[in-house]
């Protein structure tokens, strides 16, 4: 199922429509309708982007797909890659910057954290200008008793249309804490598939869309329990204005004998205009009979009782309508564990909101 | 001074206010007294400027000035402060970072000064300690988790610091042990002044035990129906609301 939705630009009948299920509410083909042309070479300084100074360690970053060493890899799709081992606790950036009128760029990476590590990886989409079609892929592999802390920021054009999956492999005692902040793109969608070992391996993996104008946001994730004693939780949040569409989609999946699961998940958005949209599909499909799953939904306003409230003391509405999504919104980033990432993600969302 | 006349108010088309005539002078403490119902708390949202509590007849202007036509922030930044009778959570906005908003917004509105981190915190500092509030609970969240006395305890401090001057307290006594009631009356009297002006809204009369008012009005059916000196909400105690009911009727 997950490789018939795999994207390849080079490919249009790779291109799903909402007829796909789990495709409905981002319908790539509407958009595009033929294999783009291959966007051109750019020029990014390596130590930029969003992270600059925090990172540590390795910094990758893809210009248009293409890595410093001048790989185009709309054409090599699912060859090229990068393999990162670090064996301390580290802080490693990949950036993707995207700048063209209308070309389409493709990269694949894989990403490996060995047994025992730790990394926070700082993960930015950096869209400058142009209605580009960007299509990124990572494999991930947390090995034994490893840890990976992953962030991402995506600061995507309103006339892009971007597809980012990653595909996780998590092993015994492993751990895979996600968070994805995004302000939406004209259609964009992040899916994280994770396959979830149990015995003892933990994940968290939490979002946040902030949208405006006409943007569209599709936070997708699917998480699979194979193996007993593994804990999920999940808190995404979302704010939508003017004509702009949130979707979360997020299944938990527990397979026969993956007894003692602890599987949570939250979605919550505020629509802050008449004409704003969040779709919501939150499924729990369960096999195993020992299991603890939950999940909440709730899709509302801001509270009335509590903009009054603020106004009475002297905050003016518009003060007060954005001290309250903000902090609806900064529940999901005070679960970033690391102190420096989670400072700068506060920045750029008091920036982005 | 603040001077209400001839005040309507409804609410969702339902008339709750009904003519409501009263003055306060500066520097005075009326108790408005009733039975449930009566549109007590209507009158406190209505002169603060809540959504929804539509005024379709009468004049409140307090120093002279029309509050009707401003939004809830002018009207603050004029003076008006509402104790809430259930303050209300604020999750995820610092109690601090939300009274110094505050503070800095009414000041702006005001054409004045904003004040600085620091002098901020030594007048909270003062302020929290008058009011036995621990200061580290200022760094949660506002309201959310707190006791009802600490709520109360947080509207008497954003009063202190904010400096009002028309205090409308609503049922601030409810949900308040002894000790807390002492401690917050304490608050609210340390604030009376001769520029000041306070509406203290009640159903009991034990709380004018410890804010003693100049004035006392009894408020039925959405009208001011008696008017006394505090011996007024003595007898109020004593006989009930019951006398006042067929008049209103």
């Amino acid at each position: 199922m997950n490789l018939a939705t795999r994207i390849d630009l080079n490919d249009v009948s790779s291109f799903p429509s909402r007829r796909v299920e789990q495709w409905k509410y981002t319908d790539v083909r509407r958009y595009l309708r033929e294999v783009p042309a291959a966007a051109e070479r750019i020029d990014v300084e390596v130590d930029g982007g969003p992270f600059r100074a925090l990172c540590t360690n390795e910094y990758q970053t893809f210009g248009n797909g293409r890595t410093h060493e001048g790989d185009n890899l709309l054409k090599g799709f699912g060859r090229k890659g990068l393999t990162v081992r670090p064996d301390a606790p580290l802080l490693d950036a990949i950036r993707f910057v995207s700048d063209s009128a209308f070309g389409g760029w493709q990269a694949s990476l894989g990403y490996t954290v060995g047994p025992n590590d730790h990394v926070v990886l700082l993960e930015s989409y950096e869209g400058r200008a142009g209605a580009y079609i960007a299509n990124a892929a990572i494999n991930f592999v947390v090995l034994e008793g490893g840890r990976l802390d992953r962030i991402v920021l995506a600061d995507d054009t309103a006339e892009a249309i971007s597809i980012s999956r990653a595909d996780v492999t998590l092993s015994e005692g492993s751990e895979f804490n996600q968070t994805i902040l995004t302000t939406g793109a004209k259609l964009q969608r992040f899916e994280t598939n994770v396959t979830h070992p149990g015995h003892g391996a933990t994940v968290r993996a939490d979002g946040l869309y902030a949208l405006t104008g006409d943007r569209h946001a599709d936070l997708t994730s699917i998480v699979t329990h194979a193996g007993p004693d593994g804990q999920t939780s999940q808190l995404i949040k979302g704010v939508v204005r003017d004509t702009a569409r949130g979707v979360f989609q997020g299944k938990i999946v527990v397979e026969r004998g993956a007894d003692g699961t602890d599987a949570r998940m939250g979605h919550h958005a505020l629509i802050l205009s008449d004409r704003g949209e969040v779709d919501a599909k939150p499924e729990l499909i369960i096999y195993a009979d020992d299991v603890q799953c939950a999940h909440g939904n709730t899709v509302g306003n801001l509270d009335e009782s509590a903009l009054f409230y603020m106004q009475q003391r002297g905050l003016s509405a518009e003060e007060a309508r954005a001290l309250l999504t903000r902090a609806f919104l900064f529940e999901v980033v005070d679960r970033i564990e690391h102190e420096g990432a989670r400072e700068e993600v506060r920045t750029w969302l008091m920036e982005s909101s | 001074m603040l001077s209400i006349s001839n005040f309507h108010v409804s609410v969702a088309d339902t008339p709750i206010l009904k003519g409501l005539t009263l003055d306060v002078p500066a520097g005075e403490v009326h108790a408005i007294m009733g039975p449930n119902g009566a549109g007590k708390s209507t009158l406190g949202y209505a002169v603060s400027g809540r959504p929804g509590y539509e005024a379709t007849e009468g004049t409140v202007t307090w120093r002279g000035e029309d509050l009707l036509g401003l939004d809830p922030a002018e009207r603050a930044a004029k003076g008006v402060f509402l104790s809430f009778q259930y303050p209300i959570e604020i999750p995820g906005v610092p109690a601090l970072t939300f009274v110094r908003t505050a503070l800095n917004a009414q000041k702006r509105a005001r054409g004045e000064a904003e004040v600085s981190a620091p002098e901020f915190l030594k007048q909270v500092k003062a302020a929290s300690k008058a009011l036995k509030m621990d200061f580290d609970m200022l760094k949660r969240p506002l309201n959310v988790g707190f006791s009802g006395g600490e709520k109360k305890r947080m509207e008497i401090l954003q009063m202190a610091l904010l400096e009002p001057s028309l205090l409308i307290l609503d049922e601030t006594d409810s949900g308040l042990d002894i000790d807390a009631l002492r401690i917050v009356a304490d608050g609210v009297n340390a604030l009376r002044g001769p520029e000041r002006s306070m509406l203290v809204i009640t159903h009991y009369q034990r709380l004018l035990d410890y804010i003693k008012p100049d004035k006392v009005h009894v408020l039925a059916a959405g009208k001011i129906v008696a008017s006394g000196g505090p011996e007024l909400a003595h007898q109020l105690e004593a006989e009930g609301y019951d006398k006042y009911l067929p008049v209103a009727a």
